[in-house]
C-alpha cells in the first residue's frame, strides 16, 4: 500500500522534537500511557501483527523474537537496545537518537512492559558522541517527568533506562559481543544457543533489539499493529527509514514503505548520479551485502525481496558508485574494514579476513595472485560459515557477490598487471 | 603518585556504578571517565580503576586494549578522525587524509609537536548522507564534538578547518 504516512520522521521540521516538550507536543507519551492499561500479552500480540521486523540487519520478526523469553523465570528480564550503529554506509540510527530519541525511549518503556523487564540499557556506539549526549539527556528528562523511575505514571511499576557507551569496536554490534561488553569484557561473540532471549545479559534472559525496530512501538501501540503492517509488504511490515549516500545528487535519509524500490530511492529521491557518469553499482544495505547492479534496482526494498536477488537489505542505507569507480579497491577497503575489526577470537576469520585483505591489495597493484581470483572465492568459502557470529560472513559475502558481478574487471587486473582504471 | 578522582568525576562515578548488578559491568564508562580525568589510560590508571572496581588488573587492561577509544599514551588537544569507509572513500575521504598527514606532518594516529593534534584514520562514522567525513574532538571542550555535516569536499576547506583550530588554541580559549 503506498502512503504518505511518515513515523519516525514525522516531525523533523520541529527544531525541538528532540527535547520532551516537543515530544508531548505531538502527542508522544499516550501510547506509554495506552500501554500500560494493556496486558503484556495485548501488547506482543500487536508487535506481532505488525510484521516488524529487525532493523539492525537481519530482519527477525521482533514479535516472534519477544516470544522467546522463558514463560516462567526467577531471574530478572533485560532488555538491550543495540545503538552501536557501525555497519560502512549505516547512518539511520543517529538519526533517530539525535533528532527523535524519546520515540526510543518510550519504546523501551512499552517494551519492558511487554516482556516485563525492569532495566534497558541503550548500548551506544563510543565515536557517536551527540547520539549519546542526546540520549542521555532524554533519559533524565524522562525520569524527571516521572516515565522512568520507581514508579512510572504512579503506577508502582520500576522501569528503568541507562545509556551504555561502547568504546570502539565494530564487533559490539553483533549481539552477543555487545551482551559481553555489556558486562565489561572484550566483545567477544558467545556460541548460541544458548540465546540471548534464554542466557544473555549477566545470565538473564534478555531481548536485544535495534533502536529503528524500538523506536516504532509506540506508533504500533497507538495505531495498531495492522495499520502499520498494511503499510508495507506481505511479511515487512510498515516503513522504514531508508539511507541513500555516495555518488548521487542527493544523498541523505528517507522513511518510506516497506517494498519500495532502489529505483525510487535512487532516481527520485536521490536525484540519480551527481553527474555524467552513469551508476556502476549499488551497495544495498552496509558493506557485508553483496553489490546490485544498474538494472536490479527495481527490486523492492524489503528482506525477502532483496534476498531473492542474492544479497541482503541489511540496514536498509545504500551507497551507490559511478563508472570509473574501481570495485577492486573499493573492495579492498571493505576488506581492510573486516580485517580491522575481526575480534581475532575464530581462526577462519581472523587469519582468512587478513589473508583476503591482503591478496585483494595485491590484485589491486597489479601483482600475481597464486590460483588467480578463484583464490579469493576459495578464501571466502573457507571463511563462510565456519565462526562463531556472522562477522566473517559478512567478510565473505560482498566479497563474493563484487566477483560475481565485476568478475571481468577484477580479472583484467591479473591480464593486464595494473589496474585498469 | 597515587591517583584520586575529582569530587564532581567521583559523584559520577558512584551513578555509573549504581546502574549495574556487578561493578565489572561499569567498566567501559568508568574507563571512559578516567580518560577524560586523566588524559590517558596509563598502567597507573588501569591500576587504579582496578583496585576502584574491584576488579583484576589484567582484565583492566585486556578491556583497555581491546577497545580502540582508550588511549594508551597522550594525544594531543583536537583529535581528528578522518572517515574512510565506503561512502567516504568513493567522496574524497583517502584525498583528505593523505592531505591531513602531509599538512600536520604526522602519521596515522601521530600526534603534531605542538600536541595540538591527533590525526587517525577512521571507520564510518554514521554520517555518509554528509560524506567526507571528519569528526573532530576537543578535550577542552568534551560537550561539542565538532562534526562536519557539509560536504567538506574542497581540500581549502579542510586547510580553514585547521587553521580555525589552531587560532582557537592560540586564543586560550
Ligand atoms: C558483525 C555484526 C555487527 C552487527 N552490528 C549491528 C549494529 O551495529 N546494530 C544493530 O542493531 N545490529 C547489529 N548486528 C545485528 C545484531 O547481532 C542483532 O541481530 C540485532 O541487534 C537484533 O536487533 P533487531 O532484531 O531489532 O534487528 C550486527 C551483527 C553482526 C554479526
Amino acid at each position: 500500500m503506498k502512503t504518505d504516512v511518515k513515523i519516525l520522521t514525522a516531525h523533523l521540521d520541529d527544531p525541538a522534537w528532540h527535547t520532551l516538550a516537543g515530544y508531548e507536543r505531538h502527542g508522544g507519551y499516550n501510547a506509554l500511557r495506552k500501554a500500560l492499561k494493556m496486558t503484556p500479552d495485548e501488547i506482543k500480540a500487536e508487535v506481532k501483527a505488525a510484521n516488524l521486523r529487525g532493523r539492525g540487519g537481519a530482519g527477525f520478526p521482533a514479535g516472534i523474537k519477544w516470544g522467546f523469553l522463558p514463560k516462567e523465570t526467577t531471574k530478572p528480564i533485560y532488555l538491550v537496545i543495540n545503538a552501536d550503529e557501525g555497519e560502512p554506509g549505516t547512518f539511520k540510527d543517529r538519526l533517530i537518537m539525535e533528532r527523535n530519541p524519546h520515540s526510543l525511549i518510550e519504546g523501551c518503556l512499552i517494551a519492558c512492559w511487554a516482556l516485563r523487564a525492569n532495566t534497558t540499557y541503550i548500548y551506544i556506539r563510543g565515536e557517536l558522541f551527540s547520539s549519546i549526549q542526546r540520549i542521555e539527556r532524554a533519559i533524565a528528562e524522562a525520569r524527571a517527568k516521572g516515565y522512568i523511575g520507581k514508579n512510572v505514571l504512579g503506577t508502582g511499576w520500576t522501569c528503568e533506562i541507562h545509556a551504555h557507551p561502547g568504546a570502539g569496536a565494530y564487533i559490539c554490534g553483533e549481539e552477543t559481543a555487545l551482551i559481553e561488553s555489556l558486562e565489561g569484557k572484550a566483545g567477544q561473540p558467545r556460541n548460541k544457543p544458548p540465546f540471548p532471549a534464554i542466557q544473555g545479559l549477566f545470565d538473564c534472559p534478555t531481548i536485544v533489539n535495534n533502536v529503528e525496530t524500538i523506536a516504532y512501538v509506540p506508533w504500533i501501540i497507538e495505531n495498531g499493529g495492522q495499520t502499520f503492517a498494511s503499510f508495507g509488504t506481505e511479511r515487512n511490515g510498515g516503513l522504514k527509514i531508508y539511507g541513500l549516500s555516495g555518488h548521487v545528487k542527493r544523498p541523505g535519509l528517507w522513511e518510506l514503505p516497506m517494498g519500495t524500490t532502489f529505483s525510487y530511492l535512487v532516481n527520485e529521491l536521490g536525484g540519480g548520479m551527481r553527474g555524467a557518469k552513469p551508476m556502476k553499482g549499488l551497495i544495498p544495505g552496509g558493506s557485508s551485502c553483496p553489490p546490485l547492479l544498474p538494472n536490479e534496482l527495481d527490486t523492492p526494498m524489503d528482506f525477502d525481496a532483496v534476498k531473492k536477488v542474492g544479497t541482503m537489505l541489511g540496514t536498509g542505507c545504500a551507497t551507490v558508485f559511478e563508472e570509473g569507480v574501481c570495485t577492486v579497491r573499493l573492495g579492498a577497503r571493505i576488506a581492510k574494514f573486516y580485517e580491522h575489526e575481526s575480534c581475532g577470537q575464530c581462526t577462519p576469520c581472523r587469519e582468512g579476513t587478513g589473508w583476503l585483505h591482503r591478496n585483494i591489495e595485491k590484485l589491486e597493484r597489479g601483482e600475481r595472485l597464486e590460483g588467480g581470483i578463484q583464490l579469493l572465492d576459495s578464501i571466502c568459502g573457507r571463511i563462510l560459515g565456519n565462526t562463531i557470529c556472522a562477522l566473517g560472513d559478512a567478510a565473505a559475502m560482498p566479497i563474493q557477490g563484487f566477483l560475481k558481478k565485476f568478475g571481468d574487471e577484477w580479472q583484467r587486473h591479473i591480464d593486464l598487471g595494473r589496474c585498469p582504471l | 603518585m597515587t591517583l584520586a578522582f575529582s569530587q564532581s568525576a567521583r559523584q559520577r562515578f558512584d551513578e555509573i556504578v549504581a546502574r549495574y548488578p556487578n561493578r565489572q559491568a561499569a567498566l567501559l564508562p568508568v574507563l571512559h571517565l578516567a580518560q577524560q580525568e586523566f588524559d590517558h589510560i596509563s598502567p597507573e590508571v588501569m591500576q587504579f580503576v582496578a583496585e576502584q572496581l574491584g576488579v583484576p588488573p589484567v582484565k583492566v587492561q585486556h578491556v583497555a586494549t581491546f577497545y580502540t577509544m582508550y588511549n594508551k599514551k597522550p594525544v594531543g588537544r583536537f583529535h581528528v578522525q578522518v572517515c574512510t569507509n565506503i561512502a567516504c572513500h568513493l567522496t574524497g575521504g583517502p584525498e583528505i587524509f593523505a592531505h591531513l598527514k602531509k599538512k600536520l606532518g604526522v602519521a596515522n594516529k601521530g600526534t603534531t609537536a605542538d600536541d595540538l593534534f591527533t590525526l587517525e584514520e577512521v571507520e564510518c562514522l554514521a554520517a555518509c548522507g554528509y560524506s567526507p567525513a571528519i569528526q573532530i574532538t576537543d578535550k577542552k571542550d568534551r560537550e561539542t564534538p565538532i562534526f562536519f555535516r557539509e560536504n567538506l569536499d574542497s581540500l581549502p576547506k579542510v586547510d580553514a578547518l585547521i587553521d580555525e583550530l589552531r587560532a582557537k588554541a592560540k586564543g586560550g580559549a
